[in-house]
C-alpha cells in the first residue's frame, strides 16, 4: 500500500481548497463536463455498478444497485437526499470533505443526480457544522454562477437544483427514512420498510439517499473509471457468494488515545494496527492499547489482540463486531475502564433513541440505568446477564425494531461484556462486596440525572 | 390576541423558502431555525404564527419542534450558546471534566444560562469533530482540544 496516492484528500493540501477556482485548477468539474457531453444517465449507473462502490454511510449497500431500484418509468420528480447528518460517535470524514473540498462533494452529487434523473437534491446537513454549512452554501452559489447548477447545465438540457437543509441535533436524522421524515417537517421517526425510499421516499416520491463520501467517490469513478476503482481494496471472499468485495479509497477517522488523531486516506482494507501505528503515530503517552471501536461506536469493540482486523466491509464481523460502519476507529488505552466505556455508549443510545419501538426505547433506557447502578456501587453479576439479554434482543437483526439504531446500541453491550467479562465481574464484586451475588429484582436508582 | 412575534423580515425569509419544497410542512425546520437565530428561542406564539404561514395546525409545528432538542421555548438562550461534546472520543480525552469545570466556573448546570444572559452551556453528543477532542461548539465556532486554561480563558472572554 506504500505507493497509494490520496485521491479524496488530494485537493485539500492546496491553498483555498474550498473554492471553485482552486478546485477547477486541480482539474475539478472535468468529469462532470465529460459525462454531460458523452454519457447517458444509464451509462453512469452502469459505471458505478461496475466499480463495486458501496455506500460509505454505514450500511455498505452497493450504490449502483441501489440506483437501479428506482422505477424505470415514472412521471413526476425523483428526489436525491444527500446524507450529511454525520453523527456517529468517532466519525468526521464528511465534515472534513465538506469543509476542505466542498466542490468535490458537489461534483459527485451532480453526477449522482444526473445518473438517477433527479432534478432536485436536498443536502441535509446536521446543525452542528457551521463552517461546513457556510462553505457548502458558498460552493453551491459558485456552481449556480458557473452554470454547474440550475437549468440546462452546461447546455446539456439537464437541470438540477440543490438546496441545503439544516438538521436540528438528532442522531436519528442520519437514518435514511428518519432523514426523509425530518426533511418533510416532521419528527424524525424512521419508517417501516418496505416500501424503500427508492420506491416511496421523500414527499411520497422515488428517492435516493446517499452519504457525502459515497458521492465524492462517484466523482473519481467517472473521472478515472471503474477498473481504477477496483484496482484497490479487497476482492470478494470466494467462500461467501454474497460478498461483493470492498473496493476503492476510504477516509478513515482516527481518534481517542493515539498520538495523532485525524482523517487519513488509504485503500479499503487497511488493518486497524497499521492505521493506529503508521498514520496515528501509535498509542499516546507510550501506553498500550486495550481496545478499539472499528467503525463508529455502533460497531462494537475489538480487543487489542484483534487489531490485525482489516477495515473492509467483511472483516469486522469476523471479529464479532457489527460491521465496518463508518470506518471510524476510536482507540482506548490500557487505563480505560470498560464499565465507563459501556456507560458512555449506553448513555448515547438512550439519549438518541427516537422512542418509537418499545424494545429500543426501554432497552436503551434500562441498559443506562443498570450501568448507572453498577457505577454507583450497587451492581450485581446478574446485571451482566440482563444487559446481554437486552443486547441480544433489540435491533433489526433479531427483528424487534424499525431501524438499526438499536443494533448499534446492542453491539457495544454484547462485545464489551463478552470480550471483557472478567473486568466487569471484578468491578462489580469489588464495588459491591455485600450484594454482588444478589439476584432478586431491584429498583433503579432514583434519578440518574444522566439522560 | 397575543402580540405578534415574527417580524416581516422573518416572515419573508420563511416565505422565500416555499418554492424549494413540494409541501409547506417541509419548511417547518427552516422556519424554526430562522426564528431561533433571531430570537434565540421559539416561544409558543412563534409556533402559532409559523403554523399560520405553513397552513398547519400549531400542534403539528409544536410536535416537530418538541422532537428536537435545540429550540428553547421559555426564554432565550445566552448570547453565547456552548455545546460541549460528551461522546466517546471526547470523553476519552477529558470532556466530563471540561463540562464540569465550565459549569462550575459559570455557576450553572448543564442546560442553564447565566443570570446576565452571557452564556448557556449545553451537553452535546458527538459533534463530528472527534480528532479535536475534547471539543465544543460556541455559537458558530468550534473550539479544539480544550485545556483547563483555555476553558477558563474562553469564559472570561465572553461578552
Ligand atoms: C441510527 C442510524 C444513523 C445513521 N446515520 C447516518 C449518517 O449520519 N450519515 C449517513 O450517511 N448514513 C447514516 N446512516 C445510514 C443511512 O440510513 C443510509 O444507509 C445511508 O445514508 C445511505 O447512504 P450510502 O449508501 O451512500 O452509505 C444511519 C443509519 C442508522 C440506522
Ligand atoms: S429502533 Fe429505536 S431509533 Fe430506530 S425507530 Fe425504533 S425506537 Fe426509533
Ligand atoms: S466524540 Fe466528541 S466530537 Fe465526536
Amino acid at each position: 500500500m506504500a505507493d497509494f496516492e490520496p485521491v479524496l484528500m488530494a485537493n485539500m493540501q492546496r491553498e483555498d481548497s474550498h473554492t471553485l477556482a482552486a478546485y477547477e485548477k486541480a482539474g475539478g468539474y472535468a468529469a462532470l463536463k465529460r459525462a454531460l457531453r458523452e454519457m447517458q444517465p444509464k451509462g453512469v449507473v452502469d459505471l458505478v455498478k461496475r466499480s463495486g462502490l458501496r455506500g460509505r454511510g454505514g450500511a455498505g449497500f452497493p450504490t449502483g444497485l441501489k440506483w437501479t431500484f428506482l422505477p424505470q418509468e415514472t412521471r413526476g420528480p425523483v428526489y436525491f437526499c444527500l446524507n450529511a447528518d454525520e453523527s456517529e460517535p468517532g466519525t468526521f470524514n464528511n465534515r472534513v470533505l465538506m469543509e476542505q473540498d466542498p466542490h468535490q462533494v458537489l461534483e459527485g452529487l451532480i453526477l449522482s443526480c444526473f445518473a438517477t434523473c433527479a432534478t432536485t437534491a436536498y443536502f441535509y446537513m446536521r446543525y452542528e457544522f457551521p463552517l461546513a454549512w457556510r462553505r457548502v452554501q458558498a460552493a453551491i452559489d459558485e456552481c449556480y454562477s458557473a452554470g454547474y447548477l440550475g437549468s440546462n447545465i452546461l447546455g446539456s438540457g439537464y437541470s438540477l437544483n440543490v438546496y441545503l437543509h439544516r438538521g436540528a441535533g438528532a442522531y436519528i436524522c442520519g437514518e435514511e427514512t428518519g432523514l426523509i421524515e425530518s426533511l418533510e417537517g416532521k419528527r424524525a421517526w424512521p419508517r417501516i420498510k418496505p416500501p424503500f425510499p427508492a420506491v416511496e421516499g421523500a414527499f411520497r416520491r422515488p428517492t435516493v439517499v446517499n452519504n457525502v463520501e459515497t458521492v465524492a467517490c462517484v466523482t473519481h469513478i467517472v473521472a478515472r473509471g471503474a477498473e481504477w476503482f477496483r484496482s484497490m481494496g479487497v476482492p470478494p471472499d470466494p467462500a461467501d457468494p454474497r460478498d461483493p468485495g470492498s473496493f476503492g479509497p476510504k477516509l478513515y477517522c482516527l481518534s481517542g488515545h493515539v498520538e495523532r488523531p485525524g482523517c487519513y486516506e488509504a485503500p479499503m482494507g487497511l488493518p486497524v494496527r497499521e492505521l493506529i501505528d503508521r498514520f496515528g503515530g501509535g498509542i499516546w503517552k507510550g501506553r498500550r492499547a486495550k481496545a478499539a471501536i472499528p467503525g463508529g461506536i455502533s460497531m462494537g469493540l475489538l480487543r487489542a489482540d484483534e487489531f490485525d482486523c482489516r477495515l473492509d466491509f467483511a472483516s469486522p464481523a469476523r471479529y464479532g463486531c457489527l460491521g465496518l460502519g463508518t470506518a471510524a476507529v476510536v482507540v482506548l488505552d490500557e487505563t480505560v475502564s470498560m464499565v465507563d466505556f459501556l456507560h458512555n455508549s449506553c448513555r448515547f443510545f438512550a439519549h438518541e433513541s427516537c422512542g418509537q419501538c418499545t424494545p429500543c426505547r426501554e432497552g436503551t433506557a434500562w441498559s443506562l440505568r443498570m450501568l448507572d447502578r453498577i457505577r454507583a456501587g450497587r451492581g450485581r453479576w446478574k446485571d451482566l446477564d440482563l444487559l446481554l439479554e437486552i443486547g441480544d434482543s433489540i435491533g433489526i437483526i433479531p427483528g424487534s425494531t424499525i431501524c438499526g439504531l438499536s443494533d448499534g446500541a446492542a453491539w457495544p453491550i454484547k462485545n464489551a461484556i463478552r470480550k471483557f467479562r472478567a473486568e466487569f465481574e471484578d468491578y462489580i464484586r469489588q464495588s459491591n462486596p455485600q450484594g454482588y451475588l444478589e439476584t432478586a429484582p431491584v429498583a433503579a436508582l432514583d434519578s440518574t440525572g444522566s439522560h | 390576541m397575543a402580540e405578534r412575534i415574527l417580524t416581516e423580515e422573518m416572515e419573508n425569509a420563511i416565505r422565500a423558502l416555499f418554492p424549494r419544497y413540494p409541501t409547506r410542512q417541509a419548511v417547518t425546520l427552516p422556519a424554526l431555525h430562522i426564528v431561533l437565530e433571531k430570537l434565540r428561542y421559539v416561544p409558543p406564539q412563534a409556533v402559532v404564527e409559523i403554523a399560520g404561514l405553513l397552513e398547519l395546525a400549531p400542534s403539528q409545528v409544536q410536535d416537530t419542534l418538541s422532537f428536537y432538542g435545540i429550540f428553547p421555548q421559555d426564554k432565550p438562550h445566552g448570547r453565547t450558546r456552548v455545546w460541549v461534546c460528551r461522546s466517546i472520543s471526547c470523553a476519552l480525552r477529558g470532556s466530563d471534566e471540561l463540562l464540569q469545570q465550565l459549569c462550575e466556573s459559570a455557576g450553572i448546570s448543564p442546560g442553564g444560562t447565566t443570570g446576565d444572559g452571557r452564556v448557556t452551556i449545553e451537553i452535546a453528543e458527538c459533534l463530528g469533530a472527534c480528532e479535536h477532542a475534547p471539543c465544543m461548539l460556541a455559537n458558530d465556532e468550534l473550539h479544539h482540544c480544550i485545556t483547563r486554561e483555555q476553558g477558563e480563558a474562553f469564559l472570561r472572554g465572553l461578552k
